[in-house]
């Protein structure tokens, strides 16, 4: 189906806000870090120059970061809405998009090595479609640039190397292992989305939506809020600090979800999203009236 | 916080210590994966003023095309650097640079070579690629701009207080490796906690 061009400016717009405008509550953890940060060090050069950039990103109306990532979005809509006019649009809105340098043409052809020059591809954007009883549209996305899905992982429990057994202790086992696997090579300090559970399909997709989560939330589930305060306490402990350069800012936030599982398997599924966690939202009311989302 | 003028000699190089954070102002070339590989592939007399005493940046820029055909960066922040350890030592060698800058840092083959030739790999901040390009106010020329396409191509820049961190020596200094090996062992020691 063709594009509608109903929604296309509007996604524009989203598109816009979120490679430009790093959220509010993200600039602030990267505050509070360089706050923690010695004076003068490296740790505190490299946050004193991402806040920098982040302020000129937004004046500019310019990406943060030149590699604009994947979008990943995730689309909720009322019965009736044709979901294939929706992905249309936002289509079209990504290449108008890369048209305006709000995105860097960042599609290459797998087996040629080609760039498709319009930031649209096979499974670029990445869509994700769920129908509920509200009468509004609601999309939600994030920019998800390479250098950070490069250090994501996938572990298979039990890990005998790491002691990690099928519990919330050998979960914690694993993710720590992550983050120094990562270093600082995903543009620390980053935002682990997490999920525990799944499967090699469902996992990916569910760790990534965790990164939707305003980063000063409250896991609903106490078991669950109880170990990413855990994690992000002792993934701080590690002192790979921003970049690598050795600090206390290592992590910004630590996102866990669940899913059920195959009796056979245990997952552990960790997407490290860099400093850059660029996510944006708005909601499209019956009437076509905008909200947008932080 | 110290300036460095680039092209720079070996002494000052040499000077140069894990951890210090420097500002380059003066002429450096762009150059990622095709760019290492051609180098090495023959020698490159035309590309080679432009490497002597300078450094290389691993950078695929966002370039904008001005009204007058001349060219300005929009976005240029540092790219991953391990892609061009097979190769880095060696353009160092043969065309006598004198520093690398890119993002993660590299590996032994490159610490070996850093030191053999006297030179420095130097981080720059990852994703700030709006205050990077600020402190690239003109672009000189280009090489092999058909042939790689612009985050490929050899962009010969002019820079100003460019903002870097040491984090590999000449000295056999490696931040990395410091901060890894420190990372491997709180990690152990977290391990060894209970549940
Ligand atoms: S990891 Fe993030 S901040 Fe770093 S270069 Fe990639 S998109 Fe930019």
């Amino acid at each position: 189906m063709a594009a509608t061009g109903t929604y296309t400016e509007t996604f524009v717009e989203l598109i816009r806000r979120a490679s430009a405008e790093l959220p509010a509550e993200v600039a602030e953890a990267l505050r509070t870090g360089r706050e923690a940060e010695q004076r003068g060090g490296l740790a505190s050069i490299a946050l004193n120059t991402i806040l920098e950039n982040v302020d000129l990103a937004r004046e500019a109306s310019a990406p943060i970061c030149q590699d604009t990532g994947t979008p990943v979005v995730w689309v909720h809509h009322p019965t009736g809405v044709s979901t294939r006019a929706v992905k249309a649009d936002f289509e079209a809105a990504v290449r108008e998009a890369t048209a305006r340098t709000y995105l860097r043409p960042n599609a290459v052809n797998t087996l040629t090595g080609a760039n498709t020059g319009d930031g649209s591809g096979r499974g670029i954007p990445f869509m994700h479609f769920e129908e509920w009883d509200e009468p509004r549209i609601e999309v939600r996305m994030i920019l998800k640039g390479g250098g950070s899905e490069n250090v994501g992982a996938q572990y298979k429990l039990p890990d005998g190397k790491l002691g990690a057994g099928r519990d919330l202790d050998g979960v914690r086992r694993a993710v720590l292992d992550a983050v120094v696997q990562a270093q600082g090579k995903g543009c620390a300090p980053g935002v682990l989305g997490v999920c525990i559970g799944g499967d090699r399909v469902s996992a990916f997709e569910a760790s990534k939506r965790q990164l939707l989560r305003p980063l000063a939330d409250t896991n609903p589930m106490p078991e669950l809020a109880a170990l990413e305060e855990r994690i992000l306490r002792e993934g701080n402990e590690l002192g790979i600090g921003p970049m690598g350069f050795g600090g206390s800012t290592t992590l910004l936030g630590v996102k866990i979800g669940v899913l059920d599982r195959l009796p056979a398997c245990y997952f552990v599924t960790i997407s490290y999203m860099c400093w850059a966690a660029r996510k944006a939202g708005v909601s499209i009311g019956e009437g076509g009236e905008l909200t947008w989302l932080s | 916080m110290a300036e460095l003028k680039l092209p720079v000699d070996e002494k000052s190089i040499r000077a140069l210590k894990v951890g210090d954070f420097v500002e380059l102002t003066g002429r450096m070339i762009t150059g990622r994966d095709a760019a290492h590989k051609w180098l090495l592939e023959d020698f490159r007399a035309d590309v080679a003023p432009f490497l002597k005493d300078s450094v290389i940046y691993h950078c695929g820029p966002v370039v904008a095309k001005k009204g007058d055909g001349s060219w300005s960066f929009v976005a240029a922040g540092p790219t991953t650097s391990i892609r061009e350890e097979p190769y880095q030592a060696d353009v160092i060698g043969r065309y006598g640079l004198r520093g690398v800058i890119g993002k993660g840092g590299m590996g032994a083959k490159t610490l070996a070579g850093l030191g053999k030739h006297g030179a420095v790999y130097l981080h720059a901040v990852g994703g700030a690629a709006q205050v990077l390009a600020r402190a690239i106010p003109r672009v000189e020329r280009v090489f092999m701009l058909d042939e790689f396409g612009v985050p490929e191509a050899l962009w010969v820049i002019e820079v100003q207080r460019f903002p870097v961190m040491v984090t590999m020596d000449s000295n056999g200094g490696s931040l990395h490796d410091e901060v890894e090996a420190r990372s491997q062992a709180k990690l152990k020691e977290l391990l060894a906690r209970k549940a």
